[in-house]
């Protein structure tokens, strides 16, 4: 799925990254938690949905090789965030809804989690 | 596809113990130096991983150290030194969710307890030397 259609879907804003709106995500995972981002993120090029926002969660996506970012819950990254992200090429979106929300409207679109059948 | 058989080099990190959001640059430098030598993707992803979580630690618990990156034809090394208060029980340490953590570390996304059990799933070897007291070195090993 194009990160535009993520956005168009979550009627979410580009914080940074627009640039990318072409580019695939081609699953989603969904955490606070980074540890477990860290331990259970196998596919890179995925999306990453997180009421989080500080510099960690950037560059533990770029760890990951992950390509998105979607705040929930209208979070604001600060300015150090964006930075990373523009440095990293991550894309990174905000939408209003909270995760549960935000992740079924994904689901109902046909994005899929980043598990093991 | 042709191999690119590296050069032996090394490069060494300051870690800052004092500022959490800078942790993990030195993991990020080394990501993107080992994609500029043209390391095979999922192997970049398996060190940046494991020296990431060994980064975040050493700012949660120790204080800070530093990070040693060698590369050799055959392996890659990294190695992470600090002079913090050590580990108690290693096999402990070791187990899926065990942290001693802050719950400030907790609320950033961390102390999760995953940090040694994830150096060790994404490294080929994994060596843990600590002293309490004294500070911990970790080993992690790849095999090209």
């Amino acid at each position: 799925m194009k990160i535009s259609e993520v956005a168009k879907i979550l009627e979410a804003s580009f914080v940074c990254g627009e640039d990318m709106k072409d580019i695939d995500v081609t699953n989603a995972f969904a955490c606070d938690l980074m540890s477990d981002v860290l331990a259970y993120v196998k596919d890179s090029d995925g999306a990453l949905l997180t009421g989080l926002a500080n510099p960690q969660v950037v560059r533990t996506v770029a760890m990951m090789d992950m390509r998105c970012i979607i705040f929930v819950r209208n979070k604001n990254p600060d300015s150090k965030s964006i930075e990373l992200a523009q440095q990293n090429g991550i894309a990174v979106l905000k939408c209003r809804h909270n995760m549960f929300t935000a992740c079924g409207l994904l689901f109902e679109s046909g994005m899929r989690g980043d598990e093991d059948e | 596809m042709s191999e690119k058989r590296l050069e032996c080099m090394f490069f060494s990190y300051d870690v800052d113990g004092g500022n959490f959001d800078s942790a993990g640059m030195a993991s990020v430098d080394t990501k993107s130096r080992l994609k500029r030598l043209g390391v095979d993707k999922e192997l970049i992803r398996r060190i940046s991983i494991s020296m990431y979580e060994a980064e975040i630690n050493m700012v949660i618990h120790a204080n800070g150290g530093k990070a040693d990156v060698l590369i050799c034809p055959d392996k890659i090394t990294v190695t992470m030194k600090d002079t913090g208060q050590g580990i108690e029980n290693i096999e402990q340490a070791m187990q899926e969710g065990f942290s001693t953590a802050s719950d400030r570390i907790r609320a950033m996304g961390f102390g999760a307890g995953m940090g040694l059990p994830n150096m060790k799933k994404y490294s080929d070897k994994l060596t843990v030397l600590s002293e309490v007291g004294v500070g911990t070195t970790i080993i992690m090993e790849y095999y090209l």
